[in-house]
């Protein structure tokens, strides 16, 4: 076999390993066609949300091939948003996410592995104040396919379940507080 | 020695609406201070974790009314006389800690209200009245103004304890009347 027999088999074999609708997705934050809200009980009378409104990411997705799939999420800390300015301000602060020590909020995915319906579970590895945590997150398909305007879309919801004192925040907002829930609505445009 | 108390400063003496505002704000920078201090520091649990930020606001936009008819009445009404026993430098020292008294007064004061404000919240008085939002909006106003707050504040509270020290300096070492005057007191031999 001579050199160039070798290479084409290489890349042959390299294309054949690779799914053929291996797509990278920008998430449309730019259109706001994605967002992360979040919700913690008040005193088990009710619930607060918030959004954390900046953060930019992309994620691999193919539908032949779902167990290859992987996203990457970075947030702006500050960016958090309860719609109550003094709130706010207290959670930006030391006593919570320190965002002037602690800027990011990165998600990072490990593996995916498929229900076979259009679900799966994800993992990854949430860093949140300093402290990077394994997180499992239940995730489903909304949806994917042609957008009007030219471009190919697909879109996923999931949340994750995570408690604050894990990851360094221990001010007591009492035992029903103690369960942070962030949903994710992340839809992204196919390169 | 005689207490006379006159709507008016004159030469020798303030007249009776400086003196009560500056004592009545003596009490209040100290007390908001500590005050706030101990806000800070409350758990959410604290039984008064609602009622003393509450109150911590509402003294605060009255000292902020309080401070706005104090300057009024400097405005409208001369300063007594410098003491004779002050020298140049004594004069220049003091206008300038005066000055930069009001100015950490209306600083902290106004951060106080912008961050309090922030969202367009308007900032109730002892559910007496509430005074409305600024209707400009700055990116991340709440935590701005509350740094600014908070070290106003302390600057305050250190120019006004340097502020008390040099009036005991005065009347006990120097003997004069600059802590006198400000008492409503008048000596019979000046």
């Amino acid at each position: 076999m001579n050199t160039h027999l070798i290479k084409s088999l290489a890349l042959g074999a390299l294309l054949a390993a690779s799914p053929v609708y291996a797509a990278e997705y920008v998430i449309d934050t730019e259109g706001a066609h994605a967002s992360i809200l979040f919700r913690v009980n008040h005193l088990g009378f009710s619930w607060v949300t918030g959004r954390l409104e900046k953060f930019s990411g992309s994620f691999n997705y193919d539908a032949a091939d779902p167990n290859s799939s992987s996203v990457t999420i970075t947030i702006d800390a500050a960016s958090v948003n309860t719609n109550q300015a003094e709130r706010d301000k207290h959670l930006r602060s030391s006593e919570f996410l320190d965002v002037s020590t602690y800027p990011e909020i990165t998600f990072v995915s490990t593996s995916y592995k498929t229900n076979g319906d259009g679900s799966g579970v994800l993992k990854g590895d949430l860093s949140l104040h300093g402290v990077t945590k394994p997180v499992t997150i239940d995730v489903t398909r909304v949806g994917e396919g042609d957008d009007p305007w030219g471009g190919y879309r697909a879109g996923f919801e999931g949340t994750a379940e995570l408690k604050l004192k894990e990851f360094g925040i221990d001010y007591n907002l009492g035992p029903m507080a103690e369960t942070i829930y962030m949903d994710f609505n992340i839809e992204g445009v196919r390169q | 020695m005689a207490v006379k108390l006159k709507l008016k400063n004159d030469d020798d003496c303030y007249g009776w609406p400086i003196i009560s505002l500056h004592w009545l704000m003596a009490v209040a920078v100290f007390g908001l201070y500590f005050l706030g201090l101990y806000i800070i520091d409350m758990s959410y649990y604290d039984p008064n974790y609602k009622t003393l930020p509450h109150w911590h606001r509402s003294l605060g936009m009255i000292m902020l009314f309080a401070l706005g008819l104090r300057l009024l009445c400097r405005c409208v009404d001369r300063a007594p006389r410098a003491l004779p026993g002050h020298g140049h430098a004594t004069r220049l020292l003091t206008k300038t800690a005066h000055a930069l008294l009001y100015l950490l007064m209306l600083t902290a004061l106004l951060s106080g209200y912008v961050m309090s404000s922030a969202d367009g919240h308007a900032v109730a008085v002892f559910n007496w009245f509430s005074v409305p939002a600024l209707p400009i909006e700055m990116h991340h106003q709440a935590d701005r103004a509350g740094m600014l707050h908070y070290w106003s504040s302390t600057a305050l509270i250190a120019l006004s304890c340097l502020h008390a020290l040099a009036a005991l300096k005065h009347h006990f070492i120097d003997k004069d009347s600059t802590l006198t005057r400000i008492l409503g007191i008048k000596r019979e031999t000046p």
